[in-house]
């Protein structure tokens, strides 16, 4: 199992931190994550958990001032490309990595024709100029499947799973290696969220693109990832394939996130969400950022940051309900 | 068969108008919504004809036999079949003084304008666009170019650097660029946080790019309402400063020069003042209705 294939992209021991005025926000706290080629990796967390953070940070695109990552390498296809200069990450942007965000309906420029709009894209990075870029552009509408006579039409002639689809188009025009999806389907209707979502997984199987799917919406994760991280307070708490997390559960967060779905089966019973909110990222609890609203905090948990735990080659906790014994056998925890 | 084939014709001329109607751009949506105000389509059409008017002034009368050259035996009539708008002191068309003074009025605004425009829109999108020190710096600067009155700004350069065309343009500019750095920078910098510009970097695109491409042409819509009035604001500055000689020299028509030549004849011979009077007023007001025309227009929220 270890014969681990190549890694598209791997982020080591990631520190963002906000500088306002106010304090300093930790939002990214020595955040590790892996993914390999080929595969679709999900993201899970509350909002505030540092998710998008963590995504701005692989483009270099945090606000700066006051976004500034103080530690940590990113290393896509085995380069570095942290602290590369702006010009050689232009040619990255968009090319080798590219990014869809989370409200199609103001990540269009509104006086732009769209077909232009993913010509640009192309024009960057490819050398063809505009006419062979429009005559891709076309190509990638009708990938899309919205057809390209509408191109010469404006953003807000189309509705938003459209605008949706333009916007996918626009980030696989140059065939990405890497697509960061940052939850691309949450501002849509639930109709169009798996239209979206069965295209752009079709999509990236066909280029063979790798994705890192930021959600917070456990059912987007079972529909399409690969591997998933849940992330909280800047931190990977658990980590695993599918069955690893949804079926061995480990970690009680992870296990407060499952309990706060609605149960199909039984319709009577309540929705157990998780108490309390995300932790103030200005002044962090102590040991485990997780303590106050865990159910099985001990004293250890208020003193000692913990530990990964491996219970498989790739399924690990960061907890310190266990020790490489009991992690195996489970059954620390209830499921709802 | 007739009815088949004309059946089929139908739909594809529906289709045709449908896709006509899609295409539209923002611009033609701005003018069919301008067009909508009745209003500032009359301000647009007065202006139109000024315009057209200033530019055929040399096919309708000619300058040196009919706009400067003095005529005293027909001097001080009142406006008749041969001269509409009667003759000045020194016997000149008052009509054929007006239309030319319209070339210097609307040339010298429109310049005016447009210089200020450039160069104020440059500062303000870099501030607007950069922030922090550039921005300070930046802002501060016009801010103390604000703080002197235009006219009175004017007054000084013209006063320095002596009565001239140019020198009137150079410093009517330069008191118009804080206005327009201020504006294009407050529109910028509500554009810039915008998610389309963030996915334009996710895509590579560099600053100039983004600034260019993206931010400036979400960002015209206050500019072109201040350009309109700016314009108007411009005129009357000019008429003001001619008044008091400080603008253009004579003999060149000018609107405001010949209200402080006609003063002196009020009582007897009011149409000289009334005529240039009323075509400074014309040009203002329509471009004043044009301009919150526009305004309304461009208003995403009134549509």
């Amino acid at each position: 199992m270890n014969t681990k294939s190549e890694l598209i992209l791997d982020i080591k021991n990631l520190k963002v931190e906000y500088r306002t005025d106010d304090g300093v926000v930790n939002a990214v706290n020595g955040l590790d994550l892996e993914i390999e080629k080929g595969q679709t990796h999900g993201l899970v967390g509350e909002t505030g958990a540092g998710k998008t953070t963590t995504a701005l940070s692989v483009l270099d695109l945090i606000q700066s001032p006051p976004g500034i990552i103080v530690d940590g390498k990113i290393k896509l296809e085995g380069k570095n490309i942290r602290g590369l200069k702006d010009k050689d990450m232009e040619s990255i942007r968009g090319n080798d990595v590219s990014m869809i965000f989370q409200d199609p309906m103001t990540s269009l420029n509104p006086v732009m024709t769209i077909e232009d709009q993913i010509a640009e894209v192309i024009e960057y990075h490819e050398s063809g100029g505009y006419k062979e870029a429009i005559e891709k552009t076309h190509e990638m509408l009708t990938m899309v499947g919205l057809p390209p006579r509408r191109g010469k039409e404006y953003p807000h002639q189309f509705s938003g799973g459209m605008k949706q689809r333009v916007v996918i188009a626009m980030a696989l025009a140059c065939r990405p290696k890497l697509l960061i999806a940052d939850e691309p389907t949450t501002a849509l209707d639930v109709t169009i969220q798996a239209q979206v979502l069965t295209l752009m997984k079709n999509l990236k199987n066909q280029y063979g693109t790798s994705m890192l799917m930021i959600t917070h919406d456990l059912g987007i994760v079972a529909e399409i990832c690969d591997k998933v991280s849940v992330i909280y307070a800047g931190h990977i708490i658990e980590h695993g394939d599918l069955v690893d997390i949804f079926d061995n559960t480990r970690h009680p967060y992870t296990e407060g996130l499952f309990n706060s779905l609605p149960n199909l089966q039984d319709r009577k019973a309540k929705l157990i969400p998780i108490k309390g909110l995300m932790p103030d990222p200005t002044d962090l609890p102590t040991g485990c950022p997780f303590h106050p609203r865990c159910d099985y905090a001990m004293d250890i948990c208020t003193k000692k940051y913990p530990e990964k735990r491996y219970r498989n080659d790739q399924h690990f906790v960061e907890c310190h309900l266990y020790d490489s014994d009991n992690i195996k056998r489970g059954g620390v925890i209830k499921r709802g | 068969m007739d009815g088949i084939i004309h059946n089929n014709k139908k739909p594809t001329d529906a289709l045709k108008i449908k896709q006509k109607y899609k295409k539209q751009s923002q611009l033609k949506e701005i003018w069919f919504r301008l067009k909508k105000n009745k209003t500032s389509v009359l301000g647009l059409i007065i202006i139109l004809i000024i315009i057209s008017l200033a530019i055929a002034s040399g096919f309708i009368y000619d300058y040196d036999e009919d706009v400067i050259n003095q005529n005293i035996s027909e001097r001080l009539q009142s406006p008749s079949l041969d001269h509409p708008f009667g003759t000045d002191e020194l016997g000149r068309d008052i009509l054929a003084r007006i239309i030319y003074g319209s070339r210097t009025s609307l040339s010298i605004g429109f310049t005016t304008v447009v210089i200020s425009l450039i160069s104020g829109g440059i500062l303000g999108a870099i501030s607007g666009f950069y922030g922090g020190r550039i921005d300070n710096v930046i802002m501060r600067i016009m801010d103390i170019f604000l703080a002197i009155p235009g006219t009175l700004f004017a007054i000084t350069i013209v006063a320095a650097l002596g009565t001239s065309t140019i020198n009137l343009m150079i410093a009517l500019s330069i008191s118009g660029v804080p206005r327009f750095a201020r504006i294009v920078r407050s529109s910028v910098m509500t554009v810039k946080d915008v998610e389309f510009v963030e996915a334009a970097r996710a895509i590579g695109a560099n600053n100039l790019r983004i600034i260019i491409q993206h931010v400036i042409p979400n960002s015209l819509a206050p500019v072109i309402v201040q350009t309109t009035l700016q314009v108007a604001t411009i005129i009357l500055t000019i008429a003001g400063l001619s008044f008091l000689g400080l603008g253009v020299s004579a003999p060149q028509p000018e609107w405001g020069a010949m209200l402080s030549s006609a003063r002196a004849y009020m009582r007897e011979y009011s149409y000289m003042t009334l005529f240039p009077g009323l075509a400074i007023m014309i040009t203002i007001l329509a471009l004043n209705l044009l301009g919150d025309g526009l305004r309304d227009a461009l208003d995403p929220r009134l549509k």
